[in-house]
């Protein structure tokens, strides 16, 4: 049994679940103006630097890159069957899927801290004791600015997700979703696919670009 | 409190709770968390209508202190650093905390269901924690301001808001993302609740200027704000870490830093001016009881001054060394962007001609909008040429140009807003007689205040100065004198509309014979807003047309 509420300003769950969808979407432009900025700026800098670009994308760890947006892929894809499955009404795969989800993210952030420490200890951290020192060097410390905001801002944005899958993993074992209602399961989802999007443009801005030759 | 209800035309009241007011938002519940906690969006106007005066007396106090110290010629209060921090404070608060969210947070908030025929926007509780977030970002920067305060000026340009920072420019800068987090999930509830929540019937060409108008400013919100978060967020990471993203010195490009500012900047010009423009559509048709002239045009140009506003923020770099092509490019950009705004303005003209007009206080501030924002915006075009700008760039001719249109426009505009919705929000009529008197009193302030300093820009006083060669004092004098009769026309509102709070007459239903879902419900409106939802069948402005009026007059 589901417990849709409908709240008082809409006429029925159909209209109350397609504006939630439109307002998940419009929130998602707004990201993509969000990060467009960032990968804007990046990419200017490339133009005006491609040798220290060049020389800080060697210092990148590539394993840990391509294992981590293998994770992400997958979490999306799981996720997506979950919504699936919750339109079939079987809510113990959705609960499965969550699951898996929020596990396959964790393991993503769990990389990704290791790969910061790996950073910091080849000191590729900018500022007085940035690692590289040269002509190049300049560029490659603007390179780490862009790396560090990128993938602090990307992690921040990785923990709400699983925090919004851990809240949906919670309501769907209360029996709160169901075939006919299971908007917070799409908004989610949503929300979800934006992020490992926003990887997939990172992903070769930091590991490839500038890797070969 | 006097119940003067033979005031109200309230039919409805039986005769037993004659003296019982029906229960309304303000009454419904009363103790503070009700209020605190509320997801009214009635009551979230309130919230923020008090939040942005706090503001505005705020930063109106720099001004006058920057005013009180142009005195003479070499500074008669401050030195140059403190200065330097005034008008620093002055523009930040004024921009971010004030003019930014003004119209849409309050009036917006309060109206946009109304004229949908909604009960509430589509997301309550983003709209309450809109406020919070908007409250947490007034605590910070105002800490930062009184911390020592900033001396960048409210554009941040690096690298004097980096390297050469002096104070707490990060702790500025996540206040300001706070409150752009705040505008975002604003404009979002406004673009989704009017796609949403139209009352059945209402269809586009049926909607009041004044939601399109909201619209035309909340796609800005959404889609220009994000762009400044992330700006600030660089500039924190420079200034903390001192490296070079913006910094020449460091390897950093200053003008990234200017493009990405004004790509912001410059449309949220345009957040400030278009809701004024929606309230201006609104009075003039009500106060002339004539259908607005040319309604599509005018709806469309509000969407198309947002869309072009997006592609004009060049014109403030044309003497910071960008290429001679782009300066051609976003001098045409910004001379096509006025053709809208110059449309709107003819067709106010176009309403009130052969208009029954009435000089009611709320149409005595939309004209000083339409007088003054049209000085502001031919001025505009000054700026917008080429080897003009070069002579009038960052001189007293650009102050006194946006103040025409933010303070001389925006500001009348929410006045007048104010003064028109004020009936329908409290419940209570103000006083006609100071309302009227604040208008002109407001309106020739203004003009004494900022005229003169077209003309010490034209003669090349520059801006952001704590002193000036003695040539200029006559005109200086003059302009603080002004700011003096200015600062009189703002406190009397605070006064006289706090007063009929307590002791102004009831207001009925609909005090000005206004078209408007608004009007249909009680003053002030139940919880819920309309007892059933209404039906909309005809157009927003559905006063008799000069036809009508004249086949009744002969």
């Amino acid at each position: 049994m589901s417990e849709a509420q409908l709240h008082f300003q809409y006429e029925d769950l159909e209209h109350q679940s397609d504006t939630a969808l439109d307002g998940m979407w419009l929130f998602l432009a707004q990201e993509v103006l969000f990060f467009g900025a960032l990968f804007f700026a990046w990419m200017l800098n490339r133009h005006f630097h491609p040798l220290g670009y060049h020389r800080a994308a060697q210092q990148t760890d590539l394993l840990i890159g391509s294992i981590n947006t293998v994770l992400l892929i997958t979490s999306s894809a799981v996720y997506a069957a979950g919504v699936g499955f919750i339109r079939l009404d079987d809510r113990r795969r959705l609960v499965q899927c969550c699951v898996i989800t929020a596990l396959l993210g964790l393991a993503f952030l769990g990389f990704k801290g290791l790969e910061w420490h790996e950073d910091l200890a080849k000191h590729m951290n900018p500022g007085r004791y940035f690692g590289l020192s040269g002509a190049d060097a300049g560029g490659a410390q603007l390179f780490w600015v862009f790396y560090w905001v990128a993938t602090v801002l990307h992690g921040v944005h990785m923990a709400v997700g699983i925090g919004l899958v851990a809240w949906l993993l919670h309501r769907v074992c209360k029996g709160a979703y169901s075939a006919a209602w299971h908007t917070p399961v799409e908004v989610v989802g949503l929300y979800w696919s934006f992020v490992d999007v926003v990887w997939l443009v990172l992903y070769p801005l930091i590991y490839l670009v500038g890797r070969a030759g | 409190m006097s119940h003067a209800l033979g005031f109200a035309t309230s039919g409805i009241k039986a005769a037993g709770i004659r003296n019982a007011e029906p229960d309304n938002y303000l009454t419904h519940e009363t103790s503070l968390a009700s209020w605190l906690l509320t997801t009214d969006h009635k009551r979230i106007a309130i919230l923020y209508a008090i939040s942005i005066t706090f503001f505005f007396f705020m930063g109106g106090a720099a001004a006058a202190l920057m005013r009180i110290n142009l005195l003479t010629p070499d500074g008669a209060i401050v030195a140059p650093e403190t200065y330097n921090r005034l008008f620093t404070w002055h523009g930040v608060v004024m921009v971010w905390f004030f003019l930014v969210p003004s119209i849409p947070v309050t009036l917006g908030n309060f109206i946009v269901p109304l004229m949908l025929g909604a009960r509430d926007l589509a997301f309550p509780k983003i709209n309450l924690m809109s406020w919070y977030l908007f409250m947490i970002g007034g605590t910070l920067t105002t800490a930062a301001l009184f911390w020592g305060g900033l001396d960048t000026g409210w554009t941040f340009y690096t690298p004097l808001s980096s390297t050469y920072a002096k104070g707490h420019v990060v702790l500025a800068a996540f206040g300001i993302i706070m409150a752009g987090f705040s505008s975002i999930a604003t404009g979002l509830n406004f673009i989704i609740s009017i796609h949403r929540l139209r009352a059945p019937g209402m269809t586009f060409y049926r909607m009041p200027i004044f939601l399109w108008s909201i619209y035309s400013a909340s796609v800005i919100y959404v889609l220009a704000t994000p762009v400044l978060a992330m700006l600030l967020i660089l500039l924190s990471f420079e200034t903390f870490f001192r490296v070079g993203i913006f910094d020449p010195a460091l390897g950093g490009d200053p003008l990234l830093f200017q493009h990405l500012f004004w790509f912001y900047s410059h449309p949220a010009v345009y957040i400030m001016i278009l809701p004024g423009m929606g309230v201006v559509s609104e009075i003039i048709p009500a106060f002339s009881r004539k259908q607005l002239f040319g309604y599509k045009f005018v709806a469309w140009c509000s969407v198309s001054i947002a869309v072009i506003g997006f592609f004009v923020w060049t014109h403030h770099m044309f003497v910071a060394g960008v290429s001679v092509f782009s300066a051609i490019v976003f001098s045409l950009t910004s001379f096509a962007v006025a053709v809208p705004s110059a449309i709107k303005v003819f067709n106010w003209i176009g309403t009130m001609h052969k208009g029954y007009i009435h000089f009611d206080a709320p149409m005595i501030y939309a004209l000083g909008f339409i007088a003054l924002f049209t000085i502001g915006g031919l001025t505009g075009l000054w700026l917008a040429t080429l080897a003009a700008d070069v002579h009038l760039h960052d001189t007293y001719f650009v102050i006194a140009h946006f103040h025409f249109i933010m303070v001389g426009g925006m500001v009348s505009a929410y006045f007048a807003g104010l003064h028109y919705w004020w009936p329908k929000i409290t419940g209570r009529m103000y006083p006609e007689m100071w309302g009227r008197l604040a208008a002109l009193i407001i309106f020739f302030g203004f003009m004494l205040t900022f005229a003169p300093q077209f003309m010490l820009g034209y003669y090349g006083m520059p801006r952001r100065y704590a002193t000036y060669p003695p040539e200029f004092q006559v005109l200086n004098v003059l302009s603080s004198a002004g700011a003096g009769v200015l600062a009189v026309g703002y406190l009397l509102p605070l006064g006289y509309l706090v007063w009929s709070l307590f002791r102004g007459a009831r207001a009925p239903d609909n005090p000005w014979g206004a078209t408007g879902l608004e009007w249909q419900t009680r003053s002030p409106p139940p919880v819920e807003n309309f007892a059933t939802t209404p039906v909309v069948t005809k157009g927003p402005y559905a006063y008799p047309t000069p036809a009508a009026v004249a086949a009744r007059t002969t």
